[in-house]
């Protein structure tokens, strides 16, 4: 394990850690849930017998939660606009002549 | 015009948006907006359900050292340890509303939070093991599987999980009572008195009937809950006696029949006075259910402390190690 690790303490007890499993080879992590532990070390073996007692990943990975910045749902339209306005970005944008194959 | 991304909508406007996201059944997320009247019921719910899970490990964990066979054992103690992992799920889900798990051990230690009156009930013999993973696991599976819907998104998260988890938990229970009542007769007969035991509780666990229920009607608004007490009953009632004829069992209701009108079994009246009384921690086991998780929860102290300890001094040495580089 090549994990030190440390994390800010909730007022009560260990700090919150996000977990992250990548099911199989060749898919990406997924957040799957949190749970509390005193280090990295810790928060690793907790999350492999919480979150993987059936074989749901070959890897794992543990986050501070305190460490994640997030985007406030309260902005969620303006924040998301530049993406809304550029609908050149889809290829359903283009009109494709007719007969025209693998375009 | 500007718009000012730091000051919040108004109340009502917000108010508006969750009243349109669960019309369209739109999940709502931790960070959203949220009535706190929502809020607060989600954080009863999911922790008591919660604490369910951890206070459900002790009926069970009490035939694990006594299990018939090594087959047998294994099984329940892995049964066991997913009732574990099914609490932290749902405490974890908790948390995103804005509560410390500690603070909700806190309050179920001090008797301010419940938990499903079925652990209440002793386990007298292997035989209840069996009872146990047909009948309320059955039971919590019912209730359960509608909730992987609900409008809360990390808690209907959590509820995939365990439902997944949990077809192992009834399948192991009817396998327990199929081996017993195709056994000797006094092994039959103690597969009955398992059943004769838990079958009532088990209707329990659906909850008072709808007429008395004061929750539902607004917990079914906010899309919380999905179907009645009585109809997640009836269906559970439906689909475990044909189940109960094929182990050999007799269901322990004299009035249960077939109605051909309805398309349903008709079933005999509910004891309503004896949930209340567990309710209000007058059942067998009450006691000795909250002693034992007390005692758990102080004898584990030191462990917690260690893990703490160890955890300081790492951070520590590895702060210096980092200034010396
Ligand atoms: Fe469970
Ligand atoms: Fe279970």
């Amino acid at each position: 394990m090549t994990t030190a690790g440390s994390a800010p303490r909730t007022p009560h007890g260990w700090p919150l850690w996000e977990v992250f499993v990548r099911s199989r080879r060749g898919l990406s992590h997924q957040h799957v849930g949190s749970l509390h532990a005193p280090d990295g070390e810790m928060a690793l073996r907790n999350a492999r017998d919480v979150y993987t007692r059936r074989g749901e990943g070959v890897s794992l990975w543990v986050v501070p939660s305190a460490a994640i910045v997030a985007s406030s749902p309260d902005e969620q339209d303006p924040f998301f606009d530049p993406a809304l306005d550029k609908v050149y970005r889809h290829p359903t944008f283009y009109e494709v002549p007719e007969g025209v194959e693998h375009l | 015009m500007q718009v000012d991304v730091d000051t919040p909508p108004p109340v009502e406007e917000q108010q508006l948006r969750f009243d349109r996201m669960i019309a369209d059944e739109v999940r709502i997320e931790p960070r959203d907006w949220m009535p706190e009247g929502y809020r607060r019921t989600l954080i009863r719910q999911i922790a008591q359900h919660a604490h369910s899970e951890i206070i459900g490990m002790q009926p069970e964990g009490n035939w694990i050292t006594r299990a018939p066979s090594l087959r047998r054992k294994a099984i329940l103690m892995a049964k066991v340890q997913d009732e574990a992992g099914h609490g932290l799920y749902l405490y974890s889900a908790a948390e995103t509303l804005g509560v410390d798990r500690e603070e909700l051990l806190d309050l179920l230690h001090q008797g301010k939070q419940k938990y499903s009156s079925i652990f209440n009930y002793p386990t007298l013999t292997w035989a209840d093991m069996g009872a146990i993973g047909w009948l309320v696991d059955g039971a919590a599976i019912m209730n359960q599987v509608p909730l992987c819907r609900c409008s809360y998104g990390p808690y209907g998260r959590a509820m995939v999980r365990i439902c997944k988890e949990e077809s192992f938990h009834q399948r192991q229970g009817f396998e327990i009572l199929h081996t017993l009542s195709h056994g000797t007769p006094a092994q039959k007969a103690m597969a009955q008195d398992a059943v004769d035991r838990f079958w009532w509780p088990s209707l329990m666990m659906f909850g008072p009937p709808d007429s008395a229920s004061t929750h539902s009607a607004q917990s079914t608004a906010w899309g919380i809950k999905r179907f009645g007490n009585d109809e997640l009953r009836q269906r559970f009632v439906d689909m475990t006696v044909p189940q109960a004829d094929v182990l050999g069992l007799r269901i322990p209701d004299p009035d249960l029949r077939w109605d051909e009108a309805t398309g349903h079994y008709a079933f005999g009246a509910i004891d309503w006075d004896e949930l209340d009384r567990i309710i209000r921690g007058d059942g067998p086991c009450n006691a000795q259910r909250m002693e034992r998780r007390r005692t758990a929860h102080e004898e584990g102290a030191w462990v917690r402390d260690s893990a703490d300890a160890y955890a300081r001094k790492h951070a520590a040495a590895a702060t210096t190690t980092s200034d010396a580089a």
